[in-house]
């Protein structure tokens, strides 16, 4: 028997700012309703947030899909962006792509990935220039 | 210390008052990746930074208080989004730097 979980799945748009951090409020407020603890829940958050941003400025939009157990919550984010050259350059704080109008918004300081890594217990990067990338993150509960 | 007070203590304007929540401590910073890792939760957050993004931020880390400082107008998608949530958000003329230090000396961090 497979092992319950409560799953949910959010498309995040290409350039969309104003609807950016849409998935992670609604994952953040499924988790409180669980009655998950809340440096938990903003450890989710905050990975989802950042994942869902990169999504925006780097790739053509992509996918969120979460799936929360009993004892963690896993995170997939998957995009058709221009892919990742050098994953472990991009996981260096203060490393960032982002062109000026981007950082002229608050973001581009290099911080995306680390705090992803940061937040999550497990963090998995697979990425091919010119394809895409997906990301793979759980973060244990309790 | 709670919003209505700092809001006194740093001559604010109101832009939108949810739940009059208590401040623990404050933060500085205008890189939202910054605030969104390092801001402590409960605190006022000093920025300048006055997109839409700012509110998404606050959320995720549970701030009590946004304070735009240096007469920072929020945009109108902020303004928007902070009376959707229910997000407390202030300017003030201060600095970031003057408004966290009258901050800290009224709570004595």
């Amino acid at each position: 028997m497979s092992e319950e979980c409560i799953r949910l799945e959010f498309n995040v748009d290409r350039g969309n700012f104003a609807s950016a951090g849409s998935a992670s409020e609604a994952v953040k407020t499924q988790l409180k309703l669980l009655g998950i603890n809340s440096k938990d829940v903003r450890r989710v958050a905050v990975a989802m947030y950042e994942g869902e941003i990169n999504m925006v400025i780097h790739a053509d939009g992509g996918t969120a899909v979460v799936e929360i157990y009993h004892d963690r919550v896993e995170i997939v984010l998957a995009d058709n962006g221009p892919g990742i050259a050098d994953i472990d350059l991009a996981m260096k704080e203060g490393y960032s792509t982002a062109p000026d109008e981007i950082r002229s918004l608050g973001f581009g300081a290099g911080m995306g990935l680390p705090n992803m890594k940061k937040n999550t217990d497990e963090m998995r990067v697979e990425s091919v220039v010119g394809t895409g990338t997906t990301i793979y993150m759980t973060v244990k509960l309790g | 210390m709670d919003v209505l007070e700092l809001t006194a203590l740093l001559e604010a304007e109101t832009i939108n008052l949810g739940e009059n929540g208590k401040i623990k401590t404050g933060y500085c910073g205008d890189f939202l990746s910054f605030a969104m890792g390092r801001a402590p939760s409960d605190c006022a957050w000093f920025t300048v930074m006055s997109n839409v993004n700012v509110a998404a931020v606050a959320l995720l880390a549970e701030v009590s208080v946004v304070v735009l400082c240096e007469n920072v107008s929020p945009d109108e998608n902020l303004t928007a989004r902070c009376k959707t949530e229910g997000l407390n958000i202030i300017k003030t003329p201060l600095s970031e730097y003057a408004a966290a230090v009258k901050l800290g000396n009224a709570i004595g961090i």
